[in-house]
Parts: structure tokens; C-alpha cells; sequence
């Protein structure tokens, strides 16, 4: 990573939720559209108290629901702004109609997810058990979001930027894959600079296909999802496909910590990543040669990096806040070879770090 | 007089509208969504906006408005065109952004987004199909289906009892404050078809002056699915439709404007 220099006032402290919010307005989004729900409310509160529509012309907009803030979502999106919306885990269920129709029409936008304790309505803790629904799916239909885990404040504020220049690159919705722990806590942050939102005529440019009123002498342009007939319909998810294709061959991210000697491999993601960190730490100090590989992408998946990993460890340990989800996508990057162990909590309960290395220990017994 | 001759400016009372394009419309003989199509196509064309025009297509019947009409449109998932064209205009204020919806749409599915849309004032026109039944679908019952109506899901009538009340959602909306215009048009005679084009063209001025939101209603006719001729379509929604949702305007805070 190359080096950042910053004027000391330039490192502010504030949850990862705010930085988000002030991140939104640095990038030049355009519309934020949003619904209270623990524990993520920090967005919609941080936009509204900062006032972006008088500084950049931001839209912020606190709408009557989930749904219907993510079809505003959809709508302005349509138009070739960039917008986003946040929420936590029964707020993001609720979302799953508009974010499949938002990926079927292949629109940029983000989502950004301060995953909770489920199912139902659950806890306001922290949780990972959200990984199923934003990686497969979630919504109806063959699609796929790209997936960014953040594990600090820091991540949470530049996952914006990177979330919408990925959005924008492929046509495709970005998530935002966070949890209440992330979201929660105060941290040392750099802010992005501020960038100017694009004009209207940079947003002609920059997507052609936006529906913006004809101008004379262009063809319509029509913002559908459907497709009755069925060549056709197949062929709009050949492309969808191929999109999702050139997603997995250039965009796969991780983070690996003492990976080159490891006899033993942590996989995490997000805030318990941080947890394992200091777990590893311990480990070494008893002389156990223990790595962490932290997938960054959740989708698509570093299947290549576990697979390359897999063949010099003994065992590979997956820690999650769920019962085991991300472990079915390790497991499919192993083809049976290494024995892969899961360790996780559940229902906003977290692991410290001395869980981790009783989990460790049990499987090198 | 030769055809030619016939044919000169001063004689065309009527032609088809340039921003309604050739494609054949797949809405069943007698039904009018093809009248009010041809009333959009006619008032944008007059107000020269089709470039700065964004309809929000339903999910219903006029699903596919956006093949007949030359203009940009998105498609909505079923009932949230409010929510999308709240969003379409905050970004684009100098946009047209109207929604074409039914009544199932508006009146079931989308209720929430329809009457907070129009609770914020959204400055946007809400264009309101109401033929009392889900078309698309095959004639199933609508939140608007009249008492004792027969429809596929109601096979021995709407019955209060079971199903509740036929929703006057028109009256509801004229309530809120964010609302500048609510009127109930239908599109069955000469006359009402012209009222209803002057409807029309308030609803979008109103929008392009910020005045609020603005809702036509027009109660229409589903031949198809009420299992009628056009001709008795139009009687039947004379006599029963028109009894629950009377022709007028509900709400007009624009008239001095």
C-alpha cells in the first residue's frame, strides 16, 4: 500500500456509520436514501445534521421505508446518479426485491450493510450471518453484488469511494458488508478528499444509458427489467455472467498477516479479523505458526489465495459471527485437501481473542 | 374533393400524436389505456417536454407503456414508481417525472409509497388507471373492485365482509397537504376525453411549477376482464363504477394559479 501523508488535522475520530456519511458527501454521491434501524441510524443522522445539499447538492432523504428507500435508490440510479442507501439485516431482507432489480438492471449503486444478530428481528449486536444473503444472492434471480468487508473505520470511509468507482466500472451493485461492531466503534480516520459531483453533461457522458428526458434524436432510453421473451431473456444474463466473470478474474482483495511461514490458517473477515489478529499474536508467542488470510471481497471470493495457502498448512480455522457460512466458500476453494475447522458465534455474542486460541488448539490436538 | 385535397392542415381535426410511436399495443380492443397513452403522448408533445420528460412504467397492464410512448421512461417493481420517481426528481428537478399506474399498483401493493410521496408533496403527477381489476393478471380482484363485483378471485362477488371495502384512495390522497390536485376523469366519450386531457396537462404543469403532487385518476374500463363488450363495458362503469368513484375534481389548491 503506498504512503499517505496527511496534515494531523486531516485525522479526525468518529464511528465507522459517520465516516461512512462523511465519506458519501466527500466522494460527490448524489442521493442518500435511508431508514432508521439500528445499528446504522449514524448515516442517515450524520447526513442530515452535515446538510450536504446546501454545500455539494447532495440528496438526502429519509424515506418511509426500506423498500421504498431502495427503489429510490433504483430511481435515481436509473437517471445515472450515484446513490446509495444503508441499513441493517431485517432492513437489507426488505431491500433484496429492489437490489435484484437494481442488478438486473445493471445500475451502479451502493448499499451499505451494519449487519445484526438474526434472525427475525434478532438483536442490535454485531453478527456476520448476513455473508449467505449478500454473497449468493439475497433476492430472486441469478445475480451477484460485489461484496467489500470492511474491518475498521478506516475501510468503512474508503469502501465508498472504491464501492462506487466498482459500481460505476461494471454497471453493478456494490454491498457494503459491515457489522454493528465496525459500525459502532470510534476510530482514527482519514477522510477522503472532497471531489466535485459530476455536472449532468459528465453523467450524459459517463452513462449514455441513463434516463434523463430524450434530447432530439436519440432513441429512448428505457430502464426495464423485464424481458418476455425468452432468447432475449437468456441472452441479458449471458451478459450479466460475463459481467460477474471479469468481477472474479480483476477484482478479488485480501489482506494476509504472517501468511509465509503459517502451519495453521485463520480465515475471517471484517471486524473478526481484528480478533484473530490478536489471537495469532498469542498463538505465536506459544510457538504456533498461525497466519490469517482476510478476504476483503467476500464476492467475489479469493478462492485462489485459499487454494494456494491450503497446500502448505495443516489445518484452516474459519472464524465467523454465524454458524459457518464463509467456511462453504473455503471449503469450495479446497477441494477436500486440508481439514477446515469453524469456530463462530452467535446472535450478537462476540469471541475474544482467547476463544480463538482454545478453538485453535482444539484442532492441532 | 380528392383525398389530398381533403388531407390539408385546416381539416385534420385530429392525428395521431409524433411521440406515439407505430408499435402495435398489446392492450385488449376496448380498453383505455390506448385513450390516456395517446392524451400523455398529445400533452407532452404540446407542452414541448419530451426532452426533459421521465415516465415511471407499473407493474400491470401498462408494464410496457414505454414501448408506445417516445420518451425515457424506468420501469418499476410492482407499486414503488412513487418512490422511484420521488428519487428521479429530487436528482432532476427540471425534469417532468410522472407515473403511470394501475390500480392494484397504486392501491395495494405501492399504498405506502403512493400516499408518502404524495404526503411529501413530491412534484410529480400520479396518472391512476382505475378498471377495478388486476388486467394483467387475469382479472383478479383490486382493492377498487365494486362490491358484489365478480372477478376470478372473487368468483361469487366481492363481499365486504371478507374482503373489505372498495378503497376511494383518490379521496384519501386529496387529505394529505402535500397534494396540489386530485381529479377523477375517465377517458369513454368525446368530452370526457378532452376533459381528461386538460386534467393532464395541469397535473404536469403543477409539477413543473412545484405546486406539489398531482393525482389523476381515471376510472376506465377492463372489458376483458369484467367479461363485457367495450360497448357495455362503458355502460356498466357509467352506472356501478361511476356511482362509487364519481367524475370531478376532489382537491384543487391551483385554481388561482
Amino acid at each position: 500500500m503506498e504512503s499517505i501523508t496527511y496534515m494531523e488535522d486531516e485525522v479526525k475520530l468518529m464511528k465507522g456509520n459517520e465516516a461512512v456519511a462523511h465519506a458519501a458527501i466527500r466522494y460527490g454521491v448524489d442521493g442518500y436514501f435511508g431508514y432508521p434501524i439500528t445499528p446504522q441510524s449514524e448515516i442517515l443522522e450524520t447526513l442530515e445534521e452535515l446538510m450536504p445539499w446546501e454545500s455539494t447538492g447532495m440528496v438526502v432523504l429519509q424515506a418511509e421505508s426500506e423498500i421504498a428507500a431502495i427503489n429510490m435508490v433504483y430511481g435515481g440510479a436509473a437517471t445515472g446518479k450515484a446513490c446509495m442507501t444503508s441499513s441493517s439485516s431485517p432492513g437489507i431482507s426488505l431491500k433484496q426485491e429492489g437490489i435484484s432489480y437494481i442488478a438486473a438492471g445493471e445500475l451502479p449503486a451502493l448499499i451499505v450493510n451494519c449487519m445484526r444478530g438474526g434472525p427475525g428481528l434478532g438483536t442490535i449486536q454485531p453478527s456476520q450471518a448476513d455473508y449467505f444473503q449478500a454473497t449468493k444472492g439475497g433476492g430472486h434471480g441469478d445475480y451477484h453484488l460485489i461484496v467489500l468487508a470492511p474491518a475498521s473505520v478506516q475501510e468503512m470511509a474508503d469502501f465508498v469511494g472504491l464501492g462506487f468507482d466498482l459500481a460505476f466500472k461494471y454497471r453493478n451493485p456494490v454491498m457494503m458488508l459491515a457489522d454493528g461492531i465496525v459500525g459502532q466503534m470510534m476510530e482514527k480516520v482519514v477522510l477522503p478528499p472532497m471531489r466535485p459531483r459530476r455536472t449532468d453533461e459528465e453523467i450524459a457522458q459517463q452513462c449514455p444509458w441513463a434516463v434523463t428526458g430524450r434530447p432530439e434524436g436519440r432513441k429512448p432510453n428505457i430502464m426495464t427489467t423485464l424481458e418476455l421473451d425468452p432468447v432475449a431473456m437468456e441472452r441479458n444474463n449471458i451478459r450479466l455472467q460475463e459481467t460477474y466473470r471479469r468481477i472474479s478474474e480483476n477484482e478479488v482483495r485480501f489482506e494476509e498477516h504472517c501468511t509465509d511461514d503459517c502451519e495453521y490458517l485463520i480465515v475471517a473477515f471484517g471486524s473478526v479479523a481484528r480478533i484473530c489478529q490478536k489471537a495469532m499474536e498469542e498463538a505465536r508467542e506459544r510457538g504456533l505458526k498461525v497466519g490469517i488470510l482476510r478476504p476483503i471481497t467476500l464476492w467475489p471470493f479469493p478462492t485462489e489465495e485459499v487454494k494456494r495457502l491450503s497446500k502448505k498448512v495443516k489445518a484452516i480455522l474459519v472464524v465467523e459471527l454465524n454458524a459457518g457460512q464463509m467456511i462453504e466458500d473455503v471449503r469450495l476453494s479446497l477441494e477436500d485437501r486440508v481439514p477446515v475447522h469453524h469456530y463462530g458465534r452467535m446472535g450478537g455474542i462476540v469471541m475474544d481473542p482467547a476463544d480463538v486460541l482454545e478453538a485453535l488448539n482444539n484442532i492441532i490436538e | 374533393m380528392t383525398r389530398e385535397e381533403i388531407k390539408q392542415a385546416d381539416n385534420i381535426v385530429a392525428t395521431k400524436p409524433r411521440l406515439l410511436n407505430d408499435n402495435t399495443m398489446h392492450y385488449c380492443p376496448g380498453c383505455s389505456h390506448g385513450v390516456v397513452h395517446k392524451l400523455v403522448a398529445e400533452v407532452i408533445e404540446e407542452m414541448g417536454a419530451e426532452h426533459i420528460a421521465i415516465g415511471i412504467a407499473p407493474v400491470g397492464c401498462a408494464v410496457m407503456a414505454y414501448n408506445y410512448l417516445d420518451i425515457d421512461w424506468i420501469e418499476a417493481a410492482h407499486g414503488r414508481a412513487p418512490a422511484i420517481a420521488t428519487a428521479a426528481k429530487r436528482l432532476n428537478p427540471s425534469r417532468l417525472v410522472f407515473t403511470y399506474q394501475g390500480d392494484g399498483d397504486l392501491a395495494a401493493i405501492g399504498t405506502a409509497e403512493t400516499i408518502h410521496a404524495a404526503n411529501r408533496g413530491e412534484n410529480i403527477a400520479i396518472i391512476f388507471i382505475n378498471n377495478g381489476i388486476y388486467g394483467m393478471t387475469g382479472g383478479q380482484m383490486a382493492p377498487t373492485t365494486l362490491e358484489g363485483q365478480v372477478t376470478s378471485t372473487t368468483p361469487y362477488g366481492r363481499r365486504v365482509e371478507l374482503n373489505g371495502y372498495p378503497l376511494k384512495i383518490s379521496e384519501l390522497l386529496a387529505m394529505l397537504d402535500g397534494t396540489c390536485y386530485v381529479t377523477r376523469q375517465s377517458v369513454h366519450t368525446a368530452a370526457s376525453v378532452r376533459k381528461a386531457k386538460k386534467a393532464l396537462r395541469k397535473a404536469f404543469e403543477n409539477s413543473m411549477a412545484g405546486r406539489g403532487t398531482s393525482v389523476v385518476e381515471v376510472v376506465s374500463t377492463c372489458n376483458s376482464g369484467w367479461k363485457m363488450t367495450p360497448a357495455k363495458a362503458n355502460e356498466w362503469m357509467e352506472e356501478h363504477m361511476f356511482a362509487k368513484y364519481p367524475i370531478g375534481d376532489l382537491k384543487d389548491t391551483t385554481a388561482d394559479q
